[in-house]
């Protein structure tokens, strides 16, 4: 179908953009979620605020202590950019799941954020990462962490007239391993499930620390804290029991791709390889 | 309704269109570039790609008027009847293509690739080309004519 009628704007610069903010209007940025929703007819802005080419929102900065992403940064250049590989591979290897080439052209980590789909690989990234959301609006700007973000499916702590301007991720300890691991039914689509994992390991071979965040599987992408806590001092022995409170933790949905109960299954599988990848990395880099 | 102006396939192109417009009609319909199929309009079927400024896109994903002032490929930029490109000749050579519906995606998918990426398994073919749908093929002939190509290259 077509999309309904709409006004269409297109600002250059931050402060023109919130001012259009409100009520009846939607911020457009790679359109990737938002044209099919339109050309279904599932919503009826009367105001599109196309950000995409306000320069400031797109890049990657690095501070000392943080890898700054801009809200319009593409998933393909989070996927080939040589900073994203060399600090946060994880990322990088996330954002080859996310849909095809055509689609990563185009979609950005700020909208993938705000339109917040339970199985969309970034918001689980921004959890893992323990990344901080950068939000704009009238009265200035906030930081939310992304633990305080995700509220529900498609449901997001931005309000009506914020939006989404920046990406912070602290950077990781050297040595920390990681594992990334999708199921999807065909190369591109969205997750059936999928869990990824930080280990850092001591000198003693324990583990010093531990990050597990899984999507596809809940209401929102999780951290699961449990297997976490359990993880943190122990060997790589722990990982089945992690991989059971995982299991426990989560509430899949019944749909078309998978039933609860197989996605439940996956996520033991899927938590239990992704340990083993960060834990082998985690040794490498200690080495 | 806005001015749109845009570079096509090396022509300049300027047109009236209302903000709702998509690219893909935009193309097809002021501009009769009916190479561009559309299938879907949700970026499932992958047969509206083109490339906007160098990259392929899904053009029913995206509106007229955000590519004001950008350059567009699209199917017709490859080759003229008399005149396959290689990759067109590629797909007549090994029967990639039935009714012909996807081809126009699957060509300009390809191309992004076979520009910007080394495409070298057959794993990685099948990979590059999973966003795009044939209904008539079983895609292994589209896989060969695009291996065939990228074997060219190396
Ligand atoms: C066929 C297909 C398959 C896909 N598969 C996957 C997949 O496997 N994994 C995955 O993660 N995603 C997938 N996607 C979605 C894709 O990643 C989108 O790019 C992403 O969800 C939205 O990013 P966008 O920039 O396109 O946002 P838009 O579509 O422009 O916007 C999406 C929503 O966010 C709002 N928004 C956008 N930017 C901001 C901002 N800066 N601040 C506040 N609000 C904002 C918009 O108002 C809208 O509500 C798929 C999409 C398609 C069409
Ligand atoms: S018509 Fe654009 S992807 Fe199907
Ligand atoms: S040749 Fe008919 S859809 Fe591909």
């Amino acid at each position: 179908m077509k999309p309904p009628p709409f006004d269409y704007s297109r600002p250059t610069s931050l402060p023109e953009a919130l001012a259009l903010l409100g009520p009846d209007s939607k911020v457009i940025a790679g359109g990737q979620s938002l044209l099919p929703m339109l050309n279904f007819r599932l919503l009826r802005p009367s105001l599109l605020v196309d950000i995409g080419r306000i320069q400031s929102l797109r890049g990657l900065h690095e501070t000392p202590t943080h890898l700054e992403i801009g809200a319009t940064t593409s998933h393909r250049t989070l996927e080939t950019h040589p900073l994203v590989a060399a600090r946060f591979p994880v990322l990088a290897e996330a954002m080859r799941h996310v849909a095809h080439l055509a689609i990563r052209n185009r979609g950005t980590i700020g909208g993938s954020l705000s339109h917040a789909d339970p199985a969309a690989e970034h918001p689980m990234l921004a959890l893992l990462l323990d990344a901080q959301i950068q939000a704009a609006g009238p009265s200035g700007k906030r930081q939310i962490p992304a633990r305080k973000f995700f509220q529900g499916s498609l449901t997001t702590a931005l309000l009506e007239d914020e939006m989404v301007v920046a990406v912070r991720l602290p950077w990781l300890r050297p040595g920390t391993g990681w594992g990334f691991e999708e199921f999807a039914l065909r190369a591109g689509d969205f997750a059936t499930a999928c869990a990824a994992a930080l280990l850092r390991a001591g000198p003693d071979g324990r583990i010093t620390e531990a990050r597990l965040a899984l999507m596809g599987v809940d209401e929102t992408a999780l951290r699961v804290p449990e297997a976490e806590a359990l993880l943190l001092g122990s060997s790589p022995s722990a990982f089945g029991e992690a991989a059971r409170l995982a299991q426990a933790a989560v509430r899949p949905a019944t749909d078309i791709r998978a039933s609860s109960g197989f996605r439940r299954h996956l996520v033991g599988v899927l938590v239990g390889r992704a340990l083993e990848a960060a834990w082998g990395r985690a040794r490498e880099g200690q080495a | 309704m806005t001015t749109i102006r845009l570079t096509v396939n090396g022509e300049q192109h300027e047109a009236e269109a209302e903000p709702r417009m998509l690219l893909s009609d935009f193309l097809r319909g002021p501009l009769g570039l009916t190479g561009t199929h559309v299938g879907c309009e949700h970026g499932v079927c992958g047969a509206c790609t083109i490339l906007l400024d160098g990259a392929s896109v899904r053009s029913c994903l995206c509106l007229a008027v955000q590519a004001d002032g950008c350059t567009v490929e699209t199917v017709e930029a490859l080759g003229t009847p008399a005149a396959l490109s290689p990759l067109q000749e590629a797909f007549r050579a090994h029967h990639a293509l039935q009714c012909g519906f996807c081809t126009p995606g699957m060509l300009m998918t390809a191309t992004d690739m076979l520009r910007n990426h080394p495409l070298t398994t057959e794993e990685e073919v099948r990979e590059a080309l999973s966003g795009n749908l044939c209904r008539c093929t079983g895609y292994q002939h589209i896989v060969d004519a695009v291996m065939a190509v990228a074997r060219t290259r190396a």
